[in-house]
């Protein structure tokens, strides 16, 4: 340990491929929590499928890519497709749970997200796939820094999505209806909004930004029918960490997350890679919980 | 809740004990001229290629023995057969079936699952009926430390996977005017059973040749990323990279080191061909080292398919969309001529006589040789290691078999 710590202090530019590479998966594991957020905000949904309708996205961006289409002009198709593909599921599934206990919504996305599962196999079996961008490898510093382009085009689409997103919740009628619709479905009810179409709707954009992120994971890393659960605890563990209904929290979060998790596997080994991040949330929810008491005794 | 589990349990006893009065009539091991070999594989779920693959290396090598005058036992032709069922790539799932092909379908004479984990499953209940079982696909090593005696593996263990490319580095380094003991080695495996079988037939050749592992990384199964390990083999320049981690591993390595542009003299990783490195990675996975069961350049040849080269082709012609053929097939249909071998030399159908038949094989065939330990594992066959040169692979290594020279330094 003490070793690796020195290295990084013998050359300070390995630093900087941790940082940027750090940058670049919490961009990706950022973009798939915002969604699990914006679900468990407005629709009080866990969605357990989260990491499911991930790989569905890369699987289009692949499933695309075979047929000679760039994968990253496969991201807008994944998104307009698992947009519909959101809304389906809402009207078939989420619609009929939104109401009931916890248990019941954590039942049937995890439900959801082993059919998902199957259905990914039974279609395309179980192999890893990639999709190739094929874009340029930049190298910096003699080398000793490399960053390859698809990371960064996805940390750029990854931003802008997000600065869609964030906008569109500010500005639009459809945003404040969304948030209107958090703060208080019965009021939003009276005010004229049409809740079961903001829930539709948002579950939807939900499985649009999955779908994305997937495009993007097809692209810089691997993707396989089984592999979702990784992405779904990642979710959980961010939206967790940043505390609910705080957006801009879980894009910061995100990116923490990927940096620790590179930081804890250089210094402490991979084994501990993810150990690290999980210890800290714990961390993070003890010292909530410690701050939420005193902030209790005092209003006592 | 506790009622409700219990219901549950008593739900799925239920439809299970249905399931099982319902299946026909029990059939026996041996009738008429027709022998019948049992597998539990997987068709479905994470094994279901690979189970596949497995099933058709079986088949052929049934067609072909069936074509070719049969199974000679007592001066009568024998017929095979075998029964399958999918045991969806769960090893409770594959246990429980074995115990069905025991019980109902009276079967005596098994062939493996595919995976060490679904083997191992399956073993303790071969063992306690005391059914032999001649397993293609279960690699672990520590499926022959549990002293079961009815487990016959054609295959060459986990832990000689990647030990050649230790041998084969110690020996470029005696050639460079180096001592053995100053190669420095990067180790990165998954940490899972498969991986760390595989790790610790390395760290034995490590410790054989006194070299040292400058990072040994364990990287856990969800792991999609391994930036931070290649990162740290940039700064410290091993000798050496050694990678195991299964497709995902292999796909996440090759796409990784390009990224990285990470030069490392030699490196050495499990699961190439499954994960298609060449073709997704083109030129800059030239010179990896990947081991492999078996190929179908080596000239092993034996009686039922002839050589290697054979086998392959009549493969090839059997089954349609295969560019390559994997070797999990070839061993497949090495399993099944180690049965028909056993029931010729045994004579009998006795599963006691069989067992003392198999374990006395000493044959030479298109996989190569199959003589089995006192565990069960073939020490016959050598791990092969193959070299990606040019685009294509080659064997390199060991000396014996190899056809081309290793290329060292990678580009």
């Amino acid at each position: 340990m003490l070793d690796n710590i020195s290295l990084l202090i013998q050359a300070p530019l390995l630093n900087i491929q941790l940082l940027l590479d750090g940058l670049f998966i919490g961009a990706i594991f950022a973009l798939a929590a915002y969604g699990l957020a914006l679900v468990w905000g407005v629709m009080n949904v866990k969605n357990l499928a989260q990491g499911d309708f991930v790989m569905m996205g890369g699987y289009i961006a692949w499933l695309l890519s075979t047929y000679g289409i760039h994968p990253i002009f496969g991201l807008p198709v994944a998104m307009v497709i698992m947009f519909g593909f959101g809304w389906l599921i809402y009207i078939t599934i989420i619609c009929r749970i939104i109401n009931r206990d916890l248990f019941t919504s954590l039942l049937a996305t995890f439900g959801l997200a082993l059919v998902i599962a199957q259905l990914l196999n039974l279609a395309f079996g179980p192999e890893v796939r990639v999709a190739i961008s094929g874009f340029a490898i930049n190298s910096f510093f003699d080398g000793m820094v490399t960053v390859a382009n698809i990371k960064f085009i996805g940390l750029v689409l990854a931003a802008i999505l997000a600065a869609m997103v964030i906008s569109f919740m500010k500005l639009s009628r459809m945003g404040q209806a969304i948030r209107a619709t958090a703060q208080d479905p019965r009021a939003a009810k009276v005010m004229g909004i049409d809740t079961e179409r903001i829930y539709a709707f948002t579950f939807a954009l939900n499985a649009a930004i999955c779908g994305a992120a997937g495009a993007l994971i097809s692209m810089i890393w691997v993707i396989q029918p089984f592999f979702g659960i990784a992405y779904s605890i990642r979710s959980f563990v961010i939206v967790t960490a940043a505390g609910l209904g705080n957006l801009p929290g879980v894009i910061i979060a995100g990116l923490g997350l990927g940096g620790a998790e590179l930081y804890a596997g250089f210094v402490f080994g991979a084994e501990l890679q993810q150990f690290t991040v999980v210890g800290l949330l714990v961390v993070v929810l003890v010292v909530r919980q410690i701050q939420q008491r005193k902030h209790r005794q005092a209003v006592q | 809740m506790t009622t409700r589990i219990k219901f549950l349990r008593a739900l799925t006893f239920g439809v299970a004990t249905a399931g099982l009065l319902a299946t026909g009539p029990v059939n026996a091991k041996v009738e008429g001229d027709t022998i019948t070999l049992g597998s539990a594989i997987s068709f479905t779920g994470k094994y279901s290629t690979n189970g596949i693959h497995a099933k058709r290396g079986y088949n052929l090598a049934v067609k072909r023995i069936n074509e070719t005058g049969g199974v000679k036992v007592g001066g009568k032709a024998y017929k095979l057969k075998i029964i399958y069922y999918d045991d969806e790539s769960t090893p409770l799932r594959t246990a429980q079936l074995a115990e069905r092909l025991i019980k109902q379908d009276g079967i005596k004479f098994f062939l493996g699952p595919y995976s060490s984990a679904t083997t191992k499953a399956i073993a303790p209940i071969t063992e306690k009926y005391k059914i032999p079982m001649v397993e293609a696909e279960g690699a672990s090593r520590s499926l022959f430390t549990q002293g079961y005696k009815y487990i016959f593996a054609v295959l060459s263990t986990s832990e000689q996977y990647l030990a050649s490319s230790i041998a084969l580095a110690a020996e470029i380094a005696k050639k460079n005017g180096k001592k053995p003991s100053s190669v420095r080695v990067a180790l990165a495996f998954e940490n899972d059973p498969f991986s760390l079988d595989v790790r610790a037939g390395v760290m034995d050749d490590l410790k054989k040749y006194g070299m040292k592992a400058v990072i040994d990384d364990k990287l856990p199964r969800d792991l999609s990323d391994m930036a931070a390990t290649l990162t740290k083999v940039k700064a410290l320049k091993p000798d050496l990279l050694v990678i195991s981690g299964h497709s995902k591993g292999a796909a996440t390595a090759a796409r990784q080191i390009k990224e990285m542009k990470i030069k490392v003299p030699m490196i050495a990783m499990t699961h190439c061909e499954s994960a298609k490195v060449i073709k997704n990675f083109g030129a800059s996975t030239n010179g990896f080292l990947c081991p492999t069961q078996w190929a179908e350049t080596l000239s092993y040849s034996g009686k039922l398919f002839g050589s290697a080269a054979d086998w392959n082709k009549l493969f090839k012609a059997t089954y349609d969309g295969y560019k390559n053929v994997p070797y999990q097939s070839a061993q497949a249909s090495a399993a099944v001529m180690v049965w028909k071998d056993a029931f010729e030399r045994a004579q009998s159908f006795d599963t006691e006589k069989v067992r003392q038949a198999l374990s006395e094989t000493n044959m030479k065939t298109f996989y190569g040789d199959i003589k089995f330990s006192k565990a069960g594992n073939n020490i016959a066959k050598p791990m092969v290691l193959r070299q990606i040169q040019n685009g294509k692979l080659n064997v390199v290594a060991p000396s014996k078999w190899a056809s081309h020279p290793v290329e060292w330094p990678r580009k």
